[in-house]
């Protein structure tokens, strides 16, 4: 019998535990419980961040998905739930509809990936983690220093292109997030309450 | 066995990323609750972030590798994911306060 | 060091063995995982009768006596008995799986940390360069069992106090989060064993030594507080008020999940505290080096083994100071209200924080000269055995290669100064290539 590679074998739980908790997610009811599968097929993705060598993004994963979006996600789900438990449930109509267009995008996705050739890997695995790269790498990046990039010296003479690093972007989406936290607090102000449409005692 | 005792390839990674995204739309489509849309679009917006990932990694990827391009982009698909599920929690809240309800079936106000 | 045992393994005869190399990783992941275990079910147990006898000083009476002799030192035993036979309550309107996972998901959420926490230099079970973002990324996945916990319950009480609990944890991660970037500053890494090393030797050498990290330090800890929900910031399990909030329909081994996992917070928390701000491992004074017990990382010797267990009390010791600390807290300050808390998250820790990171951003900056050069060089006192492999400056670390590439060596050692009586270097540099 062969041996196993132990990351291969890592890989599959991760994965398997990404996909089956994702189908979770669109098979239960039951809106916490749909949050609490999101948080496990999460850190599963997290999972596979730390398998394929991003150590930072996958500690980035963990505390911006599940410990930020997904505590979002159930604090919404406590605020609009009118009665413990709620669950919507959709028609088989919809059902069918909502599987044939996810079946006929899973055929399309599924033939894409197969056509991609697998490049030919220059280093194997085990070797090739020990250059992971760590937050250094990740911020002489952002500012310009490429340690992966062919041709990206910036201490030669006459540079083909200019190569300014991720610093800008950075600082964009820094001011995004401030104006987000500004407009959703201001969406999300606590307005009068409007009486149900259908039921009209009920106020 | 196949899968145990070879080493994962980038197909393999790809493969979960479109499990997610599919699984993510079919979300989408098929949830009344606003919130659960809303968990589609986090699940598609993961398997966007497995791709970049996948396709980063010099060990997968080999020389065709995106290297740190793939992190640095999928640092920005999350943080914009966060922020973005923020604010579309917060129309949420504003459809419940006018609605009553977080049933998305219910928005049929432009209806005909 | 699986690799080595392999090899071992393969010279013994064990070729099958050898050969699946999976079977040796998982033994010696279950045995590092069981060293923590027992390590900290054992510092839990202790705490749960140290919150009694010292609640009970406090407040002027003796605490446990009986159980265990004149200190009462059996009673957490007690205690644990009791909690395993009592009966397994479900409340009729709970939901039903969420209601049983949530202890454990709050259980392993505080766990977790434990490995990528190093003990001692090369004593950690995953090193991970990124071990601080890590630890308090994990960290904030216990605000999720609580919720689940407390909508789980079906009661009103449970749901108050989880909606109050996750409200407060996730306020305070930001000043936790900027605390702690405070000591990566200086550090220049996120690697948890590099940022103690770079403590070693006198107490002056310690993070504490920077009046902004100083401050830094007290808002840790009162942020640290808030985090394991302690008093004065415990109002989502406040017993006078909402029974004992989300916890307040687990009985018996479940709520014991539940206080397991609070212990296991405060004490991760206390250690994370001590090796990024009071020098972790590296005492006050370097005594392992006085006695010659430092470790050489490269070549595992009996004397280094001591040195390194001595490190590890050292910083077990520390941290148990910290959760006494913790508890002195909570039976001497009154419970805050919610808004109270909020307030001072937002109003107090967040600017004060943030101060502080912008004042260590400058300090850096002048005393190092750029925010990317390296901690000064302490190694005037200490032999050259023990240097440490201090990172050098961005600009030094990065070359440009023959093909135009960039690398950036991660580790380089310091040029070795000769021994007072003239001999070279007793370490043998090795560099080790970035990613290329």
């Amino acid at each position: 019998m062969q041996a196993i590679h132990w990351d291969s074998f890592f890989f599959l739980f991760f994965a398997l535990m990404t996909c089956v908790f994702a189908i979770a997610v669109v098979v239960s009811s039951n809106i916490v419980r749909m949050a609490t599968y999101l948080v496990a097929s999460l850190c599963g993705v997290a999972g596979l961040f730390f398998l394929a060598g991003a150590q930072f993004l996958g500690a980035m994963q963990l505390m911006l998905y599940v410990g930020g979006t997904v505590v979002l996600l159930v604090f919404g789900v406590m605020l609009t739930a009118k009665g413990p438990f709620v669950s919507m449930r959709s028609g088989g109509g919809q059902w069918i509809v909502a599987l044939l267009v996810g079946g006929s995008l899973l055929a399309v996705l599924l033939q894409t990936v197969a056509v991609v050739q697998p490049i030919a890997k220059s280093r194997p695995v085990a070797e090739a983690s020990a250059d992971q790269p760590t937050t250094t790498q990740l911020g002489a990046g952002l500012v310009g220093v490429r340690t992966d990039q062919v041709g990206q010296g910036s201490g030669n003479g006459g540079q083909t292109s200019v190569y300014a690093g991720y610093l800008l972007p950075f600082e964009i989406i820094s001011l995004h997030l401030l104006v987000v936290l500004v407009g959703a607090a201001f969406l999300a102000r606590a307005k009068r309450r409007v009486a149900p449409r259908e039921q009209g005692l009920e106020l | 066995m196949d899968l145990l005792t070879h080493s994962i390839g980038l197909s393999h990674y790809l493969i979960v990323g479109v499990v997610l995204f599919v699984c993510g739309v079919v979300c989408m489509t098929i949830k009344r609750n606003a919130v659960g849309v809303l968990m589609g679009i986090e699940l598609v917006l993961n398997g966007a972030n497995v791709n970049f990932i996948a396709f980063g990694s010099p060990q997968l990827a080999g020389g065709g590798s995106l290297g740190l391009d793939g992190q640095f982009i999928a640092i920005f698909v999350m943080v914009l994911a966060a922020a973005e599920a923020a604010v579309a929690l917060a129309i949420a809240l504003c459809f419940y306060h006018n609605h009553a309800t977080i049933d998305v079936d219910r928005g049929n106000e432009l209806n005909g | 060091m699986a690799q080595a045992l392999i090899e071992k393994l393969d010279g013994w005869g064990f070729h099958w063995l050898a050969q699946q190399g999976w079977i040796v990783y998982l033994l010696i992941g279950l045995v590092q995982v069981a060293l923590i275990l027992a390590l900290v079910m054992t510092c839990v147990a202790v705490y749960t009768w140290m919150e009694r006898k010292i609640s009970g000083r406090i407040q002027d009476r003796m605490g446990p006596t009986r159980v265990g002799g004149r200190f009462g030192w059996l009673q957490p035993a007690a205690d644990g008995l009791k909690l395993l036979c009592k009966e397994d309550i479900v409340p009729a309107a709970a939901d039903g799986l969420l209601f049983r996972v949530a202890p454990y998901l709050d259980f392993c959420a505080a766990f977790i940390p434990f490995l990528a926490l190093p003990f001692a230099p090369g004593w950690v079970v995953q090193p991970l360069d990124t071990a601080v973002f890590f630890i308090v990324a994990i960290g904030g996945l216990e605000v999720l069992g609580v919720i689940l916990a407390g909508y789980a319950s079906g009661s009103k009480w449970s749901l108050y106090g989880a909606m109050r609990e996750a409200a407060q944890v996730v306020s305070f991660e930001i000043p936790l989060g900027m605390c702690v970037v405070v000591p990566v500053l200086m550090a220049g890494t996120m690697n948890l064993t590099d940022i103690a090393e770079q403590q070693r030797g006198w107490l002056w050498n310690w993070n504490l030594v920077n009046p902004f990290a100083l401050v830094t330090f007290v808002i840790y800890m009162v942020c640290a507080t808030a985090s394991a929900n302690r008093a004065p910031f415990d109002l989502p399990e406040a017993e006078s008020e909402l029974v004992a909030g989300f916890m307040t329909e687990y009985s018996g081994f479940r709520w014991a999940m539940f206080f397991m996992a609070e212990y296991c917070a405060m004490f991760l928390l206390a250690l994370l505290g001590a090796i990024l701000f009071c020098g972790g491992w590296n005492g006050p004074v370097p005594i392992a080096t006085w006695l010659g017990l430092a470790a050489d990382p490269h070549h595992w010797t009996f004397l280094g083994f001591l040195g390194n267990c001595l490190g590890c009390t050292n910083l077990i010791i520390k941290g148990v100071l910290g959760v006494i600390f913790m508890m002195w807290l909570r039976w001497t300050l009154p419970r805050l209200r919610i808004d109270q808390v909020m307030t001072t998250c937002l109003k107090y820790c967040v600017p004060l924080a943030s101060i502080m990171l912008i004042g260590t951003m400058a300090t850096v900056f002048v005393v190092r000269g750029g925010l990317a050069s390296p901690p000064p060089h302490k190694t005037e006192e200490t032999p050259v055995k023990q240097r440490t492999e201090s990172p050098l400056s961005l600009r030094e670390r990065v070359r440009v290669r023959a093909d135009g590439t960039h690398a950036i060596d991660s580790r380089l050692p310091s040029p070795p100064a000769p021994l007072p009586d003239g001999k070279g270097s007793l370490v043998t540099p090795v560099a080790q290539e970035g990613v290329s």
